[in-house]
């Protein structure tokens, strides 16, 4: 049903050739200096280019936030919305204009608090957006709150002795949610960031990415151990599609399966288990392994966070199969009469 | 148009005009100028349809008519009881007539239920259908009568029919291979049969809904149609029924053309679907499911024919998100909802002010606070519509005035919302919504141009010479912006809830700036062009009745009646509430005493006090039904004598 790439091919291409520069509006960028959303910014707008679209036909929509301030920033369309109410807003532009790339930029509070139900909504109907979830596990813009990845624990100016609420991990809830492309990236990794960017551009249908974003205000080293080379070696999983899944100093550790109780566990790779070590597969059908992979990371260390495409799976896209009903419905009925439809089946006339 | 006016009494004597005749043997056949029945059973007895048939094979014969359903929110209430009661009024003339009618002349009851619950409208002398299957002593005493209200000379006051309904269905049923139970069900058809024979109803149009209806059950629709003609058959037969009467076609009250019968929620998807057209965009409907206002949800997703896109949100608040997002890519755009849906999406339509992008909001009132009466009607949103949003949020209100004015109601709306690049807020009711009345069908070359304009290309000259596009640069007549969308090159440009730069649209906290902002979004809804109210006042009257929306019909018919009593009294009633007509402050000083009847505690009121600081009267009924006509006159011929 879903030809990706005839999907994409909606969208119309740039004429000439692009540069970063091209996609930098005139607006003074206004994030606090060291904010992890400089990197973010760097990183779209270098590879906006290689996408080669039309930047008219761009569309980047967001909420209320600090990460939110980002169309502002980007010279295509954009909208600056409400609170937690992007992926709504975006779905009826995505929905009614399918020539268009949309683009939503989120953060933490915005998706996964007072937005979290279009979230979930919008990865379960799967329209055709690219959702860039900024986690920086705290609140910025109102000024260090405590937010809904925040650590359990979590001292803040509202939770002075600790925050009371398990966080939620945000690439496990859109893998519940149905979501057909979930992946996660660092701000500060240009280089896999942009590779998942390219991957999500790809997708038809809802791509969720997750970044990893620091703030240096009120959240300063929330992701230090995913970025100190050392510490990182030990602390992340790269996860490449087709490869087997290890990870640390020469790829001491790997990934298998644990025969007794199904679930994912981490192992010292030797000869004898080297033959087990799980090969990471975005694309099978079931979400079953991509949510065993969400849940190796320690919520409060970091250890063992998976980075890259959890999952990556072609499933139809709202917005083609409601252009479809358009197109069905114009087959079996003609086209609209709006003289006919006035009339309908019983009428009277009066004659003067 | 004519203006006959009966007294409550006048009407249940059966207001014969012209001669008594006979036909086809020996029933009398007696000629009515309008006549008003309501169909009462329990939820799951089938009188909502019971009274659509009627009214359509009302409406095909020609009569004026006018409906008000009244169902509880339960779908399927615990039968018997009286909140379980469902009823549909149906009030039809030979002449033009604007209410369902205060008081009906003939009451079918299924059950005791429904006796009990509608008796207290009955004026003394009306004919009482009942259904005396089911008034068993348990189902009498499940509503709390000691004894048979059939027999025990209570109803003595009314013309009763004492009919067994439900054996005379599954009597005339017993060739069909049914259960009890199957046939049983057909007795709503059997007494729209006997109905339809008792009014002279043709019978065509409800056997071909039967057979349409029932296309995969060909025996269910055997069965319907079996027991509609043996009620008809009945009537003409049994010597209970000695009288049928005729109504006839209101020929004169309607201008040519071409007429159906329309309830407010399709008139108004319809007006949406024409606006689509007239404005050449595509129409997008975000909405979340929510009485009454769910039918326009449903009547739009039938027309994806017409590129019609319905997008049933996760919520109220999604549902004008997605609106939003559909119109700042150049859709028609709009969201239906009712009043607690409103309160959800007040912060969107907040940002639909700062964007200032086009969109309706569709607002079905019902009662309120909070959940309320969900099946009611009530006007208690006008304060909510008009003021309901942080900071300054000025948004156009539109109201239609009767079920068929919803149509153009919605053009209007949709006019409004292209022309000025503003949310606009539609105001129908319960009332509106589920009512019906004939509807002259408009020829497509009636109906208004609403083609638009997107920006094209630069709109301002830098100093250095440089053409740019400004999103902020405003229409100098109108004070819009220009809409422009994505794909248009060159125009990329970015807009939000944060408070814009004049012209450029960038953030600005410039306090001036603000000042300057606040006033031009309020400029522009002031500006915006309506047509003046019109005031009708034959005999230069000193008292002013001035309604809004729904009020319409009962308003008028009140009207009708004082002056026919020998009163003079001025009516005006207003379509536009924000911003009101120009002339509204002149119309208002013309009169000694200004009375506003509303369904709510007084809003219009209040609104007309403040601004015209004149000594506005409110007369208020908030009991989720409709004003009576009999009622509003009594209260509108004090003010007169005040």
């Amino acid at each position: 049903m879903t030809d990706p790439n005839a999907l994409l091919q909606l969208v119309p291409k740039a004429e000439g050739r692009q540069s970063m520069k091209d996609f930098k509006s005139d607006q003074e960028v206004r994030w606090c200096p060291g904010c992890g959303d400089y990197a973010v910014l760097a990183a779209v707008q270098g590879f906006m280019p290689e996408l080669g679209l039309a930047k008219e036909n761009i569309v980047f929509v967001s909420g209320i936030g600090c990460s939110s301030r980002f169309p502002y920033y980007m010279n295509t369309y954009g909208m600056h919305s409400i609170h937690g109410r992007a992926p709504a807003i975006a779905t009826g532009l995505a929905t009614s204009r399918r020539d268009l790339s949309v683009w939503v930029v989120t953060g933490d509070g915005d998706a996964l608090s007072i937005g979290g139900n279009h979230l979930i909504h919008a990865l379960r109907r799967n329209v055709n957006l690219k959702i860039l979830l900024f986690n920086n596990r705290i609140y910025g813009l109102t000024k260090g709150q405590y937010s809904p990845t925040s650590e359990l624990g979590k001292i803040t100016k509202s939770t002075p002795m600790g925050s009371l609420d398990a966080p939620f991990n945000p690439v496990s809830l859109a893998i519940g949610a149905e979501a057909s492309f979930v992946a996660r990236t660092v701000d500060s990794d240009r280089k896999h960031l942009t590779e998942v960017l390219r991957q999500a551009a790809d997708h038809p249908g809802t791509a969720l990415v997750e970044i990893y974003q620091n703030c240096n205000i009120f959240n300063d080293g929330a992701f230090e151990v995913l970025k100190d080379r050392q510490k990182a070696e030990e602390a992340v999983i790269r996860l490449e599609h087709g490869r087997p899944i290890r990870f640390g100093a020469d790829g001491a550790k790997g990934v298998v399966r644990d025969r007794a109780t199904g679930d994912l566990k981490i192992v010292t790779v030797t000869p004898d288990n080297e033959a087990e070590i799980l090969v990471h597969d975005a694309h099978s059908a079931s979400p079953t392994t991509a949510f065993a992979l969400s849940r190796l990371a320690d919520p409060d260390t970091l250890h063992n966070t998976p980075i890259g495409v959890f999952r990556s799976v072609d499933r139809p896209v709202y917005d083609s199969l409601m252009a479809g009903q358009l197109d069905t419905a114009v087959e079996q009925r003609g086209k609209g009469d709006l003289a006919a439809l006035l009339a309908g089946g019983d009428t009277w006339t009066v004659v003067g | 148009m004519t203006s006959q006016v009966s007294s409550p009494a006048e009407q249940a004597d059966g207001a014969v005009l012209g001669e008594q005749r006979k036909v086809a043997g020996t029933k009398d056949v007696r000629r009515l100028d309008r006549v008003i029945i309501r169909f009462a059973g329990d939820s799951g007895d089938g009188m909502q349809l019971t009274g659509d048939r009627f009214t359509s094979e009302t409406a095909s014969f020609g009569n004026d008519l006018s409906t008000l359903p009244n169902f509880p929110a339960e779908i399927r209430a615990p039968a018997g009881t009286l909140p379980g009661v469902s009823s549909f009024q149906l009030h039809f003339a030979d002449h033009d007539i604007l209410t369902p009618g205060d008081a009906p002349n003939v009451l079918v009851a299924m059950n005791p239920a429904a006796l009990k619950a509608n008796i207290g409208d009955l004026p003394r002398g009306a004919e009482i259908i009942v259904n005396t299957d089911e008034f068993t002593k348990r189902a009498m005493q499940k509503v709390g009568y000691d004894s048979s209200p059939l027999e025990d000379g209570s109803l003595d006051g009314y013309h009763l029919h004492p009919v067994p309904l439900t054996t005379l269905t599954v009597e005339a049923l017993k060739e069909f291979d049914l259960t009890r139970k199957e046939a049983e069900r057909s007795k709503n058809m059997f007494a729209l049969g006997l109905l339809s024979w008792m009014y002279h109803r043709p019978t065509e149009g409800t056997e071909k809904f039967l057979k349409t209806k029932f296309a995969k059950k060909p025996d269910i629709a055997a069965a319907n149609i079996a027991a509609f003609r043996a009620g008809w058959n009945f009537g003409e037969t049994t010597e209970d029924f000695a009288v049928s009467y005729e109504v006839a076609p209101a020929a004169k009250a309607f201008p040519p053309g071409v007429y159906r019968n329309i309830s407010g929620n399709l008139a108004l998807s319809y007006g949406l679907v024409a606006a689509s057209r007239q404005a050449d965009l595509p129409l997008f409907l975000g909405s979340y499911p929510i009485t009454p206002a769910s039918d326009i949800l449903h009547e739009l997703s039938r027309h994806k024919n017409f590129g019609v896109r319905t997008f049933q949100a996760e919520d109220e608040i999604a549902g004008i998100g997605a609106a939003l997002g559909a119109a700042f890519g150049g859709s028609l755009a709009v969201t239906t909802t009712s009043g607690p849906g409103v309160a959800l999406k007040s912060e969107t339509i907040g940002l639909a002010v700062s964007l200032e992008l086009p969109l309706l909001i569709v607002d079905i009132q019902r009662g309120g606070p909070s959940t309320g009466l969900p099946t009611k009607t009530e006007q208690a949103d006008l304060l909510q519509a008009m003021y309901g949003r942080n900071g300054e949020a000025p948004v156009p209100v539109v109201a239609p005035r009767t079920p068929a004015d919803c149509f153009d109601a919605a053009l209007e709306a949709a006019r409004i919302a292209l022309t000025y690049r503003t949310p606009v807020f539609l105001l129908s009711d319960g009332y509106l919504a589920n009512g019906s009345e004939p509807w002259r069908i408009p020829e497509l070359e009636e109906l208004p141009d609403l083609t638009v304009q997107f920006a094209q290309g630069p709109n301002h000259t830098l100093d250095d010479g440089t053409e740019v596009f400004w999103p902020y640069q405003r229409d100098p007549r109108t004070l819009a912006r220009p809409w422009a969308v994505p794909g248009t090159p060159g125009l990329e440009h970015r807009i939000g809830g944060i408070e814009k730069q004049d012209g450029t649209g960038n953030i600005s906290y410039d306090p001036a700036n603000h000042d300057f902002m606040v006033r031009t979004r309020q400029a522009k809804i002031d500006g915006i062009d309506v047509p003046d109210v019109e005031v009708d006042d034959p005999d230069g009257a000193r008292t002013l009745v001035l309604g809004w929306g729904s009020t319409y019909g009962p308003i008028t018919a009140a009207v009708r009646r004082l002056r026919t009593a020998g009163e003079s009294i001025a009516q005006a009633h207003l379509r536009h509430l924000n911003p009101f007509p120009q002339n509204l402050g002149t119309v208002l000083k013309t009169y000694d005493k200004v009375v506003v009847p509303e369904m709510n505690l007084g809003q219009l009121a209040t609104l007309i006090r403040a601004k015209y600081l004149v000594d506005a009267r409110s007369y208020n009924q908030v009991n989720g039904m409709p004003f009576k006509a009999e009622q509003l006159a009594t209260a509108l011929k004090e003010a007169i004598d005040d």
